[in-house]
């Protein structure tokens, strides 16, 4: 099983970005072989609209089942849930922090967007 | 003629100048307003309704029996209003550009257009002035389509003002795109100044004929005469700081009515501007 997490960086350590459309990357950590990549997503920091509809596209095509981020606006839960991908929100610091709380079953699964949309 | 009264700054006093200009001019003439998320040209010429309006715009449908999830109409469209990874694409209408790629590229047929409300287009008449306003439905953020539904309603054959809305963004470069000649009405503030540069940039870039009005002349410095100068950029019109014309403003009163001693003032700018052929070219629609 997959899981993203929204992050600035490129490591494990590197701090969660609360923000999901315009995260600067996505690490896609593989829980059955313990082993994670980076995916870039610095094309959608500059989109003028869609970012997280493009953030959600892009991590439905890596075969994720989970997503771990800070905040989710309506549009890209709607896309991540026709997708089938489950939507975890933390406030933890890190990507590690977070994924020992995903694994701890500490995150409860988002109901819904926990944020407005940026238009209409 | 299609003279517009744009500005970078709002509040400058672009409706001021627009329905002042229409009621001087003294013969058929036609008023556009398209500010269209806050028109308010109607304020100074009430006049009578007569007609609205339903304005759409198509987005698309999916015929899910006819669909099989290729992909092809999302990875098309550069606005993400159609997102499809293996399934039945999802529509986001509110984002939609009405551009009708993702149907031109469905190889099913499964994509038809569907219209949907963005706003009204109203006509109203007074006193040999008509008055057409678009107003975009709340919640919709499209104005481009509203604006170009307001342009295409005004006759060839009469002048016609058009009131832009303030900023440089797509619904100022969609009012200004098939005017003749633009005045930029500015204030002599840091503010009116730093908005004025960017305003004249633009129809700059737009290859229009253009001058400035400044309102409000006498109440902050002469920086924006210095830049006007500087820059070759012609002052039509200053109009004085006076508190007769924000009371008569603020009463929805129109100043050549009311302050008749301001006509000859409006009646100049009218010269350099829609009586004149100052426009350098003549652009058609």
């Amino acid at each position: 099983m997959k899981i993203a997490f929204t992050t600035t960086g490129t490591t494990l350590d590197a701090p969660l970005d609360s923000r999901f459309g315009r995260a600067a990357k996505f690490i896609v950590y593989d829980l059955d072989a313990n082993e994670f990549t980076v995916i870039d997503n610095e094309q959608n920091l500059s989109a003028a609209q869609g970012a997280g509809i493009q953030a959600a596209q892009t991590v439905a095509r890596l075969g994720i089942q989970a997503l771990v981020t800070g905040h989710c606006g309506p549009k890209a839960f709607r896309v991540l849930k026709a997708a089938g991908i489950k939507v975890y929100h933390t406030d933890a610091s890190t990507v590690a922090e977070a994924l020992a709380k995903y694994c701890a079953q500490e995150l409860a699964e988002a109901a819904a967007a926990d944020v407005q949309g940026h238009w209409a | 003629m299609i003279l517009a009264i744009a500005s970078g700054k709002g509040g400058t006093g672009k409706t001021t100048v627009a329905v002042n200009l229409a009621r001087i001019y003294g013969a058929e003439i036609q008023i556009a307003d398209c500010d269209v998320e806050a028109p308010n040209a109607h304020l100074f010429l009430p006049g009578a309704r007569v007609r609205t309006e339903t304005i759409t715009t198509g987005v698309p449908q999916i015929d899910e029996s006819r669909c099989d999830g290729c992909g092809e109409c999302g990875a098309f469209c550069a606005y993400h209003a159609i997102v499809s990874f293996g399934t039945v694409p999802l529509v986001f209408p509110e984002l939609c550009h009405s551009c009708g790629g993702c149907a031109m590229v469905c190889p099913r047929q499964a994509i038809t257009e569907v219209a949907r409300r963005i706003g009204v287009v109203e006509t109203l008449r007074t006193d040999g002035i008509t008055l057409i306003q678009g107003r975009l439905d709340i919640g919709v953020a499209m104005a481009p389509p509203l604006i170009r539904a307001v342009t295409a309603r005004l006759r060839t054959d009469r002048p016609a003002i058009l009131d832009a809305p303030p900023g440089t963004s797509c619904p100022v470069v969609t009012t200004l795109r098939g005017a003749d000649f633009v005045v930029l009405v500015t204030e002599p503030t840091p503010f009116g100044l730093h908005d004025l540069e960017l305003a004249v940039a633009l129809v700059r870039e737009l290859g229009l004929p253009f001058g400035v009005v400044i309102n409000r002349a006498d109440a902050g410095d002469d920086r924006v005469h210095a830049y006007c100068h500087a820059q070759d950029v012609p002052v039509l019109l200053a109009i004085p700081d006076d508190r007769r014309i924000a009371e008569t403003y603020s009463r929805g009163g129109l100043i050549v009515d009311v302050l008749p001693e301001y006509r000859e003032l409006f009646r100049s700018l009218l010269d350099k501007t829609l009586a004149a052929p100052l426009a350098g070219r003549q652009v058609r629609r």
